[in-house]
């Protein structure tokens, strides 16, 4: 029984570059992206695109990639592509800058209503630049649909989803009937690499690019004009503390002298 | 149209008792309220939690909302985001504060859309701004190398608190105050998920988050058999093990484990990272320990800007001399 799933993928600052390089422009309230350090398809995005091609691989069916955003670089959104997923569909406009969950969850939402059936959302837990997680249930909530999230495993059959839900003890296992929205956390496992095959095949697809009026969007919905939150400050908090690094003649004798050092700091 | 007056907590409850983040957004409440010169309230919602009321009054809430219904014993979405609609419709709160919990990640982004309201998640800081009386509400963002402080026009004002960001006052049982009970009314048919079962990560030992010390592995630790020697020295001090990301994502240690940004948050006295970057992320989870401790062969590694005391080493060769040191001073 094929199983048509939509992912909705996110352009971010590349998480993994190193703190040292991460700066805030604070008179504009923006991220300076780090020189040389290229944007990337936020990890838990990752996730999700891979919870699809498991279900894919066992099932059969189309997975449709969406991301909205601005200058998107097609290497980087083009990935889910190489990993196996088959269309590619971009919220891609000036307009869509600067939106909070609300615009955008909704420009989402309305991109998801043109592309018409399909049986389950997936999207990450959360975007490794404003770590807000909402846009997965934001659009779930506009869309009426039930709603799982945190998801480390996610399994489909007879019109419904068995999903392993991330808790602090472990998991629970919920059912849910589709179509349904289910955002994917790192549990999951990690992401597959994009072939040689994948890679080729995706070179042959090209994205689809909608702008707002194609998904009809009201001005006032889109983006920074459609925030319901204002955001006041972007800061980068003062780092204070200095390390006292503990030296020996050998590793090994910088470890006794560590621990003397904890004994006299009575930390043990 | 009646105005949004008043500070409303929800207060999550485990085994009968009020869960810690329940006592900590209520001194955080207690704060704001008096702040503003309006009422505390706490809603708790569940099967069989009436009886904490009394607790949450004497944890600082001058009312106390309970719904208390069969359809309430696990949190399921689409059961606890109608009857908290349904509280903030009658109650009519300005401010509402969650835990940023397994609950709370679920329930606060669902609930501010059907609200058509705004919520902040993860906020480590609130305050009234004394000017507009608004919400400020702030939060780390970018795994947590920059903070952003929000505001929002529409009512209520919901934010998600981190937990042990915030305080709870000394609990006194003699604080007296209204308890109001309210009807779930629930549609069980509207209820679009059913919960099989339960889960627990099986984890020998102490608890992480009652854990005074820590000793926590990352990505450089290498295997599961690794994480043994971590084991051992928490073993001797007493404390719990944990982990940053990778290890958990490679199977090394169980995920219960993962401390961070979407794992645990722990602030013990004594907080030893071995062979882990300490990447914002992770930090996020340990940020709050004053004695972190790091072991790692790389000098640039961000852990040493967060550290009070650190080698720069091989952790396989410091780790197992420091260890039997400290077994050594244990003894003595």
């Amino acid at each position: 029984m094929a199983v048509n799933i939509i992912v909705c993928v996110k352009q971010v600052i590349d998480p993994e570059a190193p703190p040292s390089s991460f700066k805030v422009d604070e008179a504009a309230k923006k991220v300076v992206p780090p020189s040389g350090v290229p944007p990337v398809i936020n990890p838990f995005d990752e996730n999700a695109v891979e919870a699809a091609l498991r279900i894919k691989d066992a099932q059969g069916g189309k997975i449709t990639v969406l991301s909205l955003g601005i200058n998107l670089l097609r290497e980087v959104v083009k990935k889910p592509l190489s990993m196996g997923a088959d269309a590619l569909i971009l919220l891609e406009d000036e307009a869509f800058a600067g939106g909070d969950s609300w615009s955008n969850a909704h420009a989402l939402a309305m991109a998801i209503k043109k592309i018409g059936a399909y049986d389950l959302i997936f999207c990450g837990r959360q975007a490794a630049d404003w770590d807000d997680g909402q846009v997965g249930s934001g659009i779930a909530e506009i869309l009426g649909l039930p709603s799982v999230t945190v998801a480390r495993k996610i399994e489909v059959a007879d019109g419904k989803a068995r999903v392993e839900r991330v808790t602090a003890e472990g998991c629970e296992v919920i059912e849910v009937s589709l179509p349904a929205l289910i955002t994917v956390s790192n549990e999951l496992g990690v992401a597959r690499y994009p072939t040689i095959k994948g890679i080729m095949a995706a070179k042959k697809i090209e994205p689809i690019v909608w702008k707002p009026a194609d998904i009809g969007l009201e001005p006032a919905q889109i983006g920074a004009v459609g925030r319901k939150v204002n955001l006041e400050k972007l800061y980068q908090p003062v780092h204070e503390g200095k390390c006292e690094l503990i030296e020996g003649e050998s590793p090994e004798e910088a470890g006794v002298n560590l621990a003397l050092k904890l004994r006299e700091a009575k930390l043990l | 149209m009646a105005e949004y007056r008043g500070i409303m907590v929800h207060a999550e409850s485990a085994e009968g008792k009020l869960a810690a983040i329940a006592t900590e957004l209520l001194g955080c409440g207690r704060r704001l309220a008096d702040d503003l010169g309006e009422e505390l309230s706490a809603v708790i919602v569940g099967c069989g939690i009436s009886g904490l009321a009394r607790e949450a009054l004497a944890f600082g809430a001058d009312k106390v909302y309970i719904v208390d219904d069969a359809l309430l014993p696990d949190y399921q979405t689409d059961a606890y985001v109608p009857v908290l609609e349904k509280v903030v419709r009658q109650v009519r709160p300005s401010i509402l504060l969650i835990g940023q919990t397994s609950i709370g990640r679920d329930l606060a982004p669902r609930l501010a859309f059907r609200l058509e309201t705004t919520a902040t998640m993860d906020c480590i800081e609130l305050a009234i701004d004394p000017g507009s009386k608004r919400l400020l509400r702030t939060k780390p963002v970018y795994g947590g190398n920059a903070r952003a402080v929000f505001t929002s026009e529409l009512n209520p004002q919901i934010a998600t608190v981190r937990t042990k960001a915030m305080t709870p006052l000394e609990p006194d049982k003699s604080r007296k105050g209204e308890v109001v009970t309210i009807e779930a009314g629930l549609d069980p048919a509207a209820v679009r998920t059913r919960v099989l079962e339960k889960v627990q990560q099986e984890v020998e030992g102490i608890s992480l988050e009652a854990a005074e010390m820590v000793v926590s592995g990352g990505r450089g630790i290498g295997s599961a058999e690794g994480f043994k020697q971590l084991e051992e020295l928490a073993g001797l001090l007493k404390g719990a093990i944990g982990a940053s990301r990778p290890p958990c994502d490679n199977g090394w240690v169980p995920d219960v484990l993962q401390i961070g940004l979407t794992g645990k948050i722990v602030v013990p006295d004594l907080y030893i990272a071995v062979a882990l970057s300490g990447s914002s992320q992770h930090m996020a989870g340990c940020s709050g320990c004053k004695n972190i401790v790091a072991i790692n062969k790389d000098p640039e590694a961000n852990i040493f800007r967060e550290a009070r005391f650190g080698v720069v080493g091989d952790w396989k060769k410091v780790l197992p001399a420091f260890t039997e040191k400290v077994r050594e001073l244990r003894a003595g």
